[in-house]
C-alpha cells in the first residue's frame, strides 16, 4: 500500500506537470477560456469573443502537488512490508 | 415665389440638414465591447464586456452637440478564470444582480478638434457604476463613416459612428472593496471602449 500511494503520487505530479508544459506553461491562474480577436474590417474594431479551452495555471500546479503531498504523507502511515 | 415664402422654406432646409442623426450601439454583429483590466500580483485581470446598447445623437455638421448615453449590461462582464468572473459578479464586487447596467451619458464635449471624419474631444458625463454617478471627463474619438453601414449589414442603409475611449476610474470611488484587497487587486481600473453605432437611413 505504502509503495502504490508513493507511486500515485509521482504519477500525479508527473501528469500535471505535463499537462501544464503540453498547454503551454501558463505562470497566470487556471483559465477555461480564452479570448479570442477577430477584426471588423468596415470599423476597425477588433471584436472578442470568448472559445473554451482549458489553459491550467499555476493554481492547477499547486492542487497536484499538494494531492501529491497528501499522498506521499498518508503512505507514511502504512509499514513496509516485511521481507523475511 | 415671394420671399416671405422662400425664407421658412430655406430655414426648413438648413433645420433638416443640421438635425442630429441617432446612432444606435445595440450591434447586431456583437463586436462592440468594452475592454477592463486591473493589476494584481500573479497576472493583470483581463476581462471585456459585449453586453453594448445606447443612443448618440451626433451631428457631422457639428460634431460638438454630440450628446448620448452608452449602457454595459453588467451581466456581460467576462473573464477567462471562472472563479474570478464568479467573484466579480458577485454581491461583494460588482453585484451585477443588483446593479444589472453600468453607463455612461455624455452630456458635452470639450477641445473638439475634427479632422476630416475623425474627431476628438473630451467628453463629460455621469459615469454610473456598482450604483454609484460620478461626473467624468474622457477623452473620446469619434469616427464618422458615411454610407457605410450596408457594408456591415448588406440590407440595410446608413452611416456608422465608432467611438473609441480610453480611460481608467478607482474602484473606491463607485464602492467596490472600498479600502480592501489592494494588495490583491488595483485600486484603479482600465476601461477601453469600442463602439459602433448604426444610423438606419429611409
Amino acid at each position: 500500500m505504502k509503495r502504490i500511494l508513493q507511486l500515485l503520487a509521482i504519477l500525479i505530479l508527473l501528469a500535471a506537470g505535463a499537462i501544464w508544459l503540453a498547454t503551454g506553461a501558463n505562470r497566470g491562474w487556471t483559465k477555461t477560456s480564452v479570448a479570442v480577436k477577430t477584426l471588423d474590417e468596415v470599423t476597425g474594431i477588433e471584436g472578442i469573443t470568448y472559445q473554451k479551452k482549458f489553459l491550467p495555471g499555476v493554481d492547477f500546479l499547486g492542487a497536484a502537488f499538494g494531492g501529491a503531498a497528501l499522498l506521499a504523507g498518508a503512505s507514511l502511515f502504512f509499514r513496509k512490508p516485511k521481507t523475511n | 415665389m415671394k420671399l416671405t415664402h422662400i425664407i421658412p422654406l430655406l430655414t426648413l432646409t438648413t433645420a433638416v440638414y443640421a438635425a442630429p442623426q441617432t446612432f444606435d450601439f445595440k450591434d447586431p454583429k456583437g463586436v462592440n465591447n468594452a475592454v477592463f483590466k486591473l493589476d494584481a500580483p500573479l497576472e493583470s485581470i483581463n476581462g471585456s464586456a459585449s453586453g453594448i446598447s445606447g443612443t448618440v445623437l451626433f451631428d457631422p455638421e457639428n460634431p460638438a452637440a454630440t450628446t448620448g448615453k452608452i449602457i454595459v449590461a453588467s451581466e456581460s462582464l467576462t473573464v477567462p478564470n471562472p472563479m474570478q468572473k464568479e467573484h466579480l459578479h458577485g454581491a461583494n464586487w460588482l453585484d451585477v444582480a443588483k446593479y444589472p447596467e453600468i453607463t455612461f451619458e455624455a452630456k458635452s464635449l470639450a477641445n473638439v478638434k475634427t479632422e476630416g471624419n475623425v474627431t476628438t474631444a473630451d467628453a463629460t458625463g455621469t459615469f454610473t457604476l456598482h450604483g454609484v454617478s460620478k461626473e467624468l471627463t474622457v477623452p473620446v474619438k469619434l469616427t464618422y463613416l458615411k454610407d457605410k453601414l450596408s457594408a456591415r449589414v448588406p440590407n440595410l442603409k446608413g452611416d456608422l459612428l465608432v467611438i473609441r475611449a480610453n480611460f481608467v476610474i478607482n474602484r473606491e470611488d463607485f464602492n467596490i472593496q472600498k479600502g480592501q484587497y489592494e494588495d490583491k487587486v488595483s485600486p484603479t481600473i482600465d476601461l477601453s471602449l469600442s463602439i459602433a453605432g448604426a444610423s438606419v437611413t429611409k
